[in-house]
């Protein structure tokens, strides 16, 4: 990754300009082309260095309601348990973390009833009893850009 | 329109003619329409989703904070304004889990994320706190809005 590249996704995290030519803007700024700009957008969705480009939803406002739950997991059914969690397209992340509680995933339905219904669901197909379910109450800050050197 | 925009934006010159295109609009229309939903809030970011673990960001650490229910307004503000928190979100509690702050760090190695920690402990006053690093991603995709009707 060079200089450009590290001030291509420093800006392009933070916001695409919405305007008829969002590339040339993009390119205007960082003083290159905008074929060179393409290119290079192109180059991170394929090496997944960007997984999407475009518009990140806030799930609240369209309706959705989303839970963060937890599970203690065997290690000898990890896998298999994941494999079940995973079937849901609600879940948008799924992480093993080092606690009793081991398997902490996020649940988005498109309303309270789904979101019970998807939650009882888990609990039967992976036989997993003891399950936190927590939905949030307040939130104080959601930021996911990462401040890459060279800028 | 939340369906097109959830596909990506197109790498062509007039991204927004294209997806316009497919939504029966005109360009200037649907630049409107995402300017409206950027402005309401149902668009938070306009932007790059990047994997953070392929920028060397590759501890993920989930900081739990027990806040009596008094100080939870006063705490979140505090660890919301540090620049390492990215994530900072008041939940419920259950039987066995009384914590009720959670906070996810990014950082490169363990200690960092360790004395990050305990200095946001310091500056809040909270001493009840647990660190759960993440030992392996299962999943990371994006929610697809909308799909269950009149999809094609």
């Amino acid at each position: 990754m060079d200089d450009l590249d590290r001030r291509l996704l420093n800006l392009v995290q933070d916001r695409l300009p919405l305007v008829k030519e969002p590339y040339r803007a993009l390119a205007g700024i960082l003083g290159v082309g905008e074929g060179e700009v393409i290119a290079r957008l192109r180059r991170f969705l394929e090496r997944g260095v960007i997984r999407r480009l475009g518009a990140i939803f806030d799930s609240r406002p369209l309706g959705y309601h989303g839970v963060l739950c937890a599970l203690k997991v065997p290690p000898d059914r990890v896998e298999e348990v994941a494999a079940h969690v995973n079937s849901f397209a609600g879940v948008t992340h799924n992480y093993l973390r080092e606690h009793e509680y081991n398997m902490w995933f996020t649940l988005l339905a498109p309303s309270p009833a789904v979101l019970a219904a998807q939650v009882r669901e888990i609990r039967e197909r992976t036989g997993m009893t003891d399950m936190l379910v927590l939905p949030a109450k307040r939130v104080f800050k959601i930021k996911v850009n990462f401040e890459l050197g060279g800028v | 329109m939340v369906r097109e925009l959830q596909e990506g934006l197109p790498l062509v010159s007039r991204p927004f003619a294209e997806l316009a295109a497919r939504v029966g609009v005109s360009e200037d229309r649907f630049l409107e329409e995402v300017a409206a939903l950027k402005a309401s809030g149902m668009i938070r970011r306009f932007g790059a989703a990047v994997r953070h673990q392929d920028l060397g960001f590759v501890h993920n650490a989930m900081v739990v904070w027990r806040v009596p229910p008094g100080r939870v307004e006063e705490v979140g503000r505090t660890l919301a304004g540090f620049k390492e928190v990215s994530h900072c979100y008041e939940r419920a509690t259950a039987p066995g889990w009384p914590y009720n702050l959670f906070t996810m760090l990014h950082g490169t190695d363990r200690a960092w994320c360790r004395e990050t920690a305990a200095r946001l402990a310091a500056a809040c006053g909270v001493d009840d706190y647990l660190v759960l690093f993440s030992t392996a991603e299962l999943k990371k995709s994006s929610m697809k809005y909308f799909l269950e009707d009149g999809d094609d």
